[in-house]
């Protein structure tokens, strides 16, 4: 019986992908929502970093943090081994702060909320409860709810514009929350593990980060306790010429679960938009994170113009014995993607897992992969990585494993494929392996193969055009990476990979 | 149903010239058996038929039901009614075999304008008709044809027409590979969807096949061209004489 329950759940999810296939444009969140915007001045120095500092409210020690982290900055290089070719960035062309005018004061009732807002987040198919919530509505918090429970934090360019479910979440002694929010109300939780795991001095893009970061969420859950829904964040960038740079920090303490999921969108603009992030989660004894992530920033057009240049720091510390981080990223956007969300697995017996999917079509660079840095006796990760290229595409996996001397019985298990979709792609592979001890293991497969045609032709000969036999294909290669995914986001994930094919055939 | 007329095929990548002038007709309601060697260009015909790339039509016509069959894409034939049971079906990894079905049903719902079905209408009637074929549940969750053996391969072709329905059925070699039993099911499904607004070009090695699925006309095909047409008994002919007088009778 369990079997048939099964079967159709993933039928249903697969029937989801085409019927979104067929009634999709290009790209779906190409749209631009046109809300007035309260900016900084561009460009970024010591004053704008206390600008953000102060709009945030923060506390002096946050401030003279940041401030170090900008010195910090100042004297570090943009850092060019990745296989991604772009022009020069000029960091003092960017803004680095931005937020919706009408976020200044609550609304009282949804008709107050700027009805441009509103529509972004129908678009973004947050159901409308949750729409009132993240709008401010005043009581929205007791209306009743439909659909899904799925506690979101909407981040819209650089401020968070509120967090859904907060009272039930706070009653299991969850706290999910903006950062600057929690910044304010919970220090002695920020200033005991920011920049614990990925610290302000780690590289350019995540020191940039720590002096100007705006906004971003963070989750904590307490001792022995299991999240009682899925947490999400959206990750919106709109305002023109806005650099996005969030902050997240999960702590997961002794014994407790937690499912996270990550959502990113941008609109259509002929002008690159720099996004650089910094994710942080610490994981204590016996606990278990599992971070999602569907990255769907604007890829730029079919002839290369525009798109987010996406330099991402993603670090979990698996700090406790047996604590278990597993990472699943679908990455379909931007047109530069630089990300490795890595895995440190100290505690005894912990555990890492990286799944990827990374697509690049047209003018689409993706470097992008995961560090497992054994340090624990008996500690076991496992790597699987899809990458797809189309178009002029380049795809570069690149992924570090390394069992450092104490990490003694570890193991890693690495499967890497690559499939290619027309002939002027590439795909690359660069595996680093490092093993300091002799009782070890590590194990790395990797593939390359072409899509194939008589694998089209039997789709197209059974009634499926020709887009539809690539997505189905394509689905079919990524099948053990989607279902490592939360149901409610494999759907939109297989949708997904079929709309960034959109035009790799024909 | 389906007209064929001075049909020459080449390779698009090679000087090689496989169908040269064949002619066949297959009104609805009938059966038609195609027997011929080895390389005579069975599978290339019914590849031509079904849009696949890599040949050139250098003349003559293939119309289903009046329209001209060769300008369509694949999907619009499929569309149209014309299925091809593969004598090497695909194995597409990852794509559980449910899944493949359904997506192609509803593909060919939509082509036509009509409403798709729902999760329940479709699970109902594969149910039923995977049990006729003896496929069984867990058969319909595994990746297209991956690790099926040559048996079920054909059998799930089978099912596949069967959820289809199309009105122009041809099958490549659908018997060779298969078991008595095997062929005793595949035979049975073909028989269950025989009517009179249907018709099947069966290709096949073997009058064992025609044994169960009885023709309304046989074809021998050699080197290119249909070189005989007959009753059922051709086939009988061939099965004890072999293709050796036949072939030296059309040359
Ligand atoms: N793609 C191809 N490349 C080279 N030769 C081919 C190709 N397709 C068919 N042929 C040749 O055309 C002839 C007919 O093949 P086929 O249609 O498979 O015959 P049959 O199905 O009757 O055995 C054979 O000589 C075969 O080798
Ligand atoms: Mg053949």
């Amino acid at each position: 019986m369990t079997g048939t329950t099964d079967l159709d759940v993933r039928e249903g999810v697969d029937r989801e992908t085409v019927e979104t296939v067929q009634n999709m444009g290009s790209y779906k969140y190409g749209w631009n929502t046109e809300i007035e915007m309260e900016y900084a001045p561009k460009g970024v120095n010591e004053d704008i970093v206390r600008l953000i500092s102060e709009k945030n409210g923060e506390p002096e020690w946050m401030t003279d943090w940041r401030l170090e982290a900008y010195r910090r900055w100042i004297t570090m290089t943009e850092p060019k081994w990745a296989m991604l070719n772009y022009p020069e960035i000029d960091y003092q062309d960017q803004y680095y702060y931005a937020r919706p005018a009408s976020m200044q004061e609550k609304p009282k009732s949804l008709d107050e909320v700027d009805p441009k807002l509103l529509a972004t987040y129908e678009k973004l198919g947050i159901p409308l409860k949750e729409q009132m919530i993240l709008a401010g509505v005043e009581g929205a918090e007791n209306a009743p709810a439909e659909g899904r429970k799925v506690a979101v934090d909407a981040v819209f360019d650089s401020v968070s514009v509120g967090t859904t479910f907060k009272d039930e979440l706070a009653k299991a002694g969850v706290i999910f929350c903006s950062i600057s929010e929690a910044i304010r109300d919970h220090p002695e939780l920020v200033k005991k593990y920011l920049g614990t795991v990925v610290p302000a001095t780690d590289n350019y893009f995540a020191t940039l980060n720590s002096a100007v970061f705006s906004d971003g969420s963070f989750v904590y859950i307490p001792e022995g306790v299991t999240c009682p829904m899925e947490l999400s964040t959206y990750f919106r960038i709109n305002a023109e010429n806005t650099g996005q740079f969030e902050r997240t920090l999960i702590v997961a303490e002794k014994g407790s679960s937690v499912s996270y999921l990550e959502g990113c969108t941008a609109p259509k603009r002929d002008i690159a938009q720099l996004h650089a992030a910094v994710v942080e989660i610490v994981v204590l004894e016996d606990a278990e994170v599992k971070y999602s992530t569907v990255q769907n920033w604007f890829p730029g057009d079919e002839d290369g113009k525009g798109g987010i240049y996406n330099f991402v720091t993603k670090r979990a510390d698996c700090r406790g014995a047996r604590s278990k981080i597993m990472w699943t990223q679908v990455e379909t956007g931007s047109a530069i993607t630089w990300k490795y969300p890595s895995c440190i697995l100290r505690g005894e017996e912990s555990q890492g897992e990286f799944y990827s999917i990374a697509i690049a079509n047209n003018w689409q660079q993706a470097d992008t992969g995961t560090k497992m840095v054994h340090l624990g006796k008996n500690t076991k990760s496992r790597i699987v990585s899809k990458g797809i290229s189309a178009g002029q595409a380049q795809n570069t996996y690149r992924g570090l494993v390394s069992m450092h001397p104490r990490a003694t019985n570890s193991r890693n298990y690495t499967q890497c494929d690559s499939l290619l979709i027309g002939d002027k792609c590439g795909a690359h592979t660069v595996p680093y392996i490092e093993v300091k001890n002799t009782s070890s293991r590590v194990e790395h497969e990797a593939t390359t193969s072409k899509v194939d045609d008589d694998q089209l032709f039997y789709c197209r000969s059974r009634g499926m055009d020709e887009e539809e036999a690539v997505a189905l294909v394509v689905n079919g290669f990524c099948r053990e990476v989607l279902q490592a995914l939360p149901m409610e986001f494999a759907m939109e994930a297989q949708a997904l990979v079929a709309i960034s094919l959109e035009g790799s055939v024909g | 149903m389906l007209k064929i007329n001075n049909l020459h095929v080449k390779l698009e990548e090679e000087d090689k010239q496989i169908l040269k002038g064949l002619s066949l007709e297959v009104p609805a309601g009938e059966v038609h058996a195609i027997m011929g060697p080895n390389g005579s260009g069975k599978s290339t015909l019914s590849y031509v038929l079904s849009g696949r790339d890599g040949y050139e039509v250098t003349e003559g016509e293939a119309s289903l039901d009046g329209e001209d069959l060769l300008d369509m894409d694949p999907e619009v034939r499929a569309a149209a009614g014309l299925f091809l049971a593969f004598q090497y079906p695909v194995e597409i990894p990852g794509v559980g075999n449910m899944t493949f079905l359904r997506t192609a049903v509803n593909a060919q719902r939509k082509a036509r304008g009509e409403a798709e079905l729902t999760a329940g209408e479709f699970l109902k009637e594969v149910r039923a008709k995977a049990a006729e074929l003896q496929i069984s549940p867990e058969m319909l969750k595994r990746p297209v044809n991956v690790g099926f053996s040559g048996g079920e391969k054909k059998r799930n072709e089978i099912l596949q027409m069967a959820m289809l329905s199309p009105r122009m059925c041809i099958m490549d070699e659908t018997d060779s590979g298969l078991d008595v039993d095997a062929m005793r099911l595949v035979s049975e499904g073909v028989n269950a969807l025989r009517s009179p607004d249907r018709s099947f070009l069966v290709i096949t090695h073997y009058q064992r096949l025609l044994d169960h699925i009885k023709p309304d006309v046989v074809h021998i095909m050699s080197n290119g061209r249909i070189i005989k047409s007959g009753g059922p008994d051709l086939a009988l002919e061939v099965e004890h004489n072999g293709y050796g007088d036949l072939l030296a009778e059309a040359d």
